[in-house]
């Protein structure tokens, strides 16, 4: 684990010893945050949500940036961002300046991805920078965090950033061991946690874990609960590695036609499904790994916060 | 060799349209699929065809070039043929088409082909992969001789990506191997995972940066012979 300062909320919750749990916004081809800021504030109504992630231009679609909804969640919801940076769009020279920038905005949380090919989003004739990869930029934080200079030394007026940052991995990886080595880099340029991939499997989850355990840095499981059968069958499909298992995909499937036309009865019996699946799902993951938290991406789908953690202690303020 | 691809006739007549004679230049240089005299006489005799369907008449001539690259050779080769024609179209890589027009600047030489990469022959499955893209900062021994530049999508030094599935790559929908993952395997065979873990620090771009030079006798000869070239 870094030895840099928490300077997050989600860092210093889970130095405390809170098993944290952090959601998910997507700003998309939008013009207002009404709705962003509004499923924040229904995140910050449970306090048991100490941030939310704000994605990058997912599955490598054009949409708006993700640093200005990490702002306004923290303004008008007073939500904690973990602001998502992927290195697809960027060279070093955008990054390092869009990192002074969110640091002037307050924002603590990083989470440094490598983003989506462009080939796979809706503009796929643009040009993919990748100039530094994800590893790489780890590297340029944690210069920037640790040393308050940019890449090549030079320092920054004024000290060093104050900003906590992670890296992302992947359950659903095979082979896993290159996987795990990745991770290990990124370990080595000194992350202060780790966020997974969603897994919906007990045992793959449990195996990762302790894999990940050699690291000594705190490991927030991803989850995806399942809006719709829609969305899991996307996700099913699209999702590079992940595959929902049948089961779910079925009752999903069932209960939204079993409800056709009632839409309250098919929230219900939806949220039904999802709290039946991952609210034991959370429980032995807390009782049995040394997960330091989970990630849950229920984006749009703040309403099953709620029931699914309703067992669980809050501990955000 | 430099892997081309012919562009579409519609596009190459386009070009030519404005001119009444043409010779047609294949070359028997590294471009792959051969692009030789044989090839140049069909492309003639498709552009004469297409012509003919716009009511207009084109006059060409085949011929071929050992190296259009090579200045000497392509300006030995052409230059007893070009007074008598109107624009040039070349079959050759990029190189060959700049060439061209750089040794004839009273002429205007067209590009038949579109130049992909420089790459090798897949005989077996029956294809051209890139296997190196000249990056000028060559790093396979520390990648057991698979290039991750040329063979990962996202050029990482750092890989394998959340991209990876089942060994392969998320672009072009998981039919490419995932070149970080072909690395490992390699390394792990030779039992140097101590250089896949280590860290590769940010790249410099500029030694792939276009446009680039190469003063041939500077880096690579001793003090003496620098001398002797520089006079």
């Amino acid at each position: 684990m870094s030895n840099r300062p928490a300077y997050s909320n989600l860092v210093k919750k889970i130095r405390e010893g809170h098993f944290v749990f952090t959601g998910e916004l997507e700003p998309k081809k939008i013009l207002n945050l009404d709705e962003i800021i509004e499923s924040a504030k229904e995140m910050k109504k449970t306090g048991k949500i100490v941030a939310a992630n704000v994605t990058d231009g997912p599955q490598g679609d054009a949409y708006m940036c993700s640093m200005v909804p990490s702002y306004m969640i923290q303004e008008k919801a007073d939500m904690e961002a973990v602001w998502q940076v992927t290195v697809r769009d960027r060279n070093r020279v955008a990054l390092f300046a869009d990192v002074l920038g969110a640091s002037q905005l307050g924002i603590k949380n990083i989470l440094t991805l490598t983003g989506d090919h462009t080939a796979l989003g809706d503009h796929k004739k643009g040009r993919a920078v990748y100039d530094i990869d994800s590893t790489q930029f780890c590297d340029m934080l944690s210069i920037m965090i640790d040393e308050g200079t940019d890449l090549n030394g030079n320092e920054l007026e004024g000290g060093k950033i104050e900003m906590n940052y992670g890296c992302v991995a992947n359950p659903n990886s095979d082979p896993r061991e290159p996987e795990i080595l990745k991770v290990g880099r990124k370990v080595e340029q000194g992350i202060d946690f780790i966020q997974t991939q969603t897994s919906f499997e007990m045992d793959q989850a449990k195996e990762f874990l302790k894999e990940l355990e050699q690291f000594n840095v705190p490991v927030l499981l991803g989850v995806f609960p399942l809006k719709s059968y829609g969305i899991a069958w996307y996700f099913d499909n699209y999702i590079p590695g992940v595959s929902v298992p049948k089961d779910l995909l079925k009752s999903l499937k069932k209960a939204e036609k079993d409800n056709k036309g009632d839409k309250k009865a098919k929230y219900a019996a939806i949220d039904k499904i999802n709290i039946e699946f991952f609210e034991p799902f959370v429980k032995e993951i807390k009782k049995t790994t040394k997960a330091a938290g989970i990630h849950c991406m229920a984006v749009e789908y703040e309403r099953l916060f709620d029931p699914l953690l309703r067992s669980f202690p809050e501990y955000v303020d | 060799m430099i892997i081309t691809e012919l562009k579409d006739i519609d596009e190459i007549y386009e070009m030519i349209e404005p001119y009444s004679k043409i010779l047609i230049a294949g070359c028997d240089g590294c471009c792959q699929p051969p692009r030789s005299i044989n090839e140049a006489k069909t492309l003639g005799q498709l552009l004469e065809l297409k012509a003919k369907t716009q009511g207009k008449e084109l006059k060409w001539k085949a011929t071929t070039v050992l190296r259009q690259c090579d200045d000497r050779i392509a300006a030995t080769t052409l230059r007893p043929l070009v007074e008598d024609y109107e624009a040039i179209v070349s079959l050759a890589c990029g190189l060959g088409v700049v060439m061209l027009n750089k040794i004839f600047e009273d002429i205007l030489t067209f590009p038949a082909q579109n130049s992909m990469f420089g790459g090798v022959e897949n005989a077996g499955e029956n294809n051209f992969i890139q296997y190196c893209e000249e990056c000028g900062d060559c790093i396979l021994a520390e990648t057991g001789g698979i290039c991750p530049r040329a063979g990962c999508a996202k050029h990482l030094s750092n890989g394998p990506c959340g991209g990876m599935v089942d060994g392969m790559c998320e672009v072009g929908d998981y039919t490419h191997p995932c070149a970080w993952v072909e690395i490992w395997k390699r390394l792990k065979k030779f039992d140097r995972l101590d250089l896949f873990k280590q860290y590769r620090p940010p790249r410099d771009w500029r030694t792939s940066t276009s446009p680039e030079y190469l003063e041939i006798y500077k880096d690579y000869t001793n003090e003496e012979e620098k001398e002797e070239v520089e006079g």
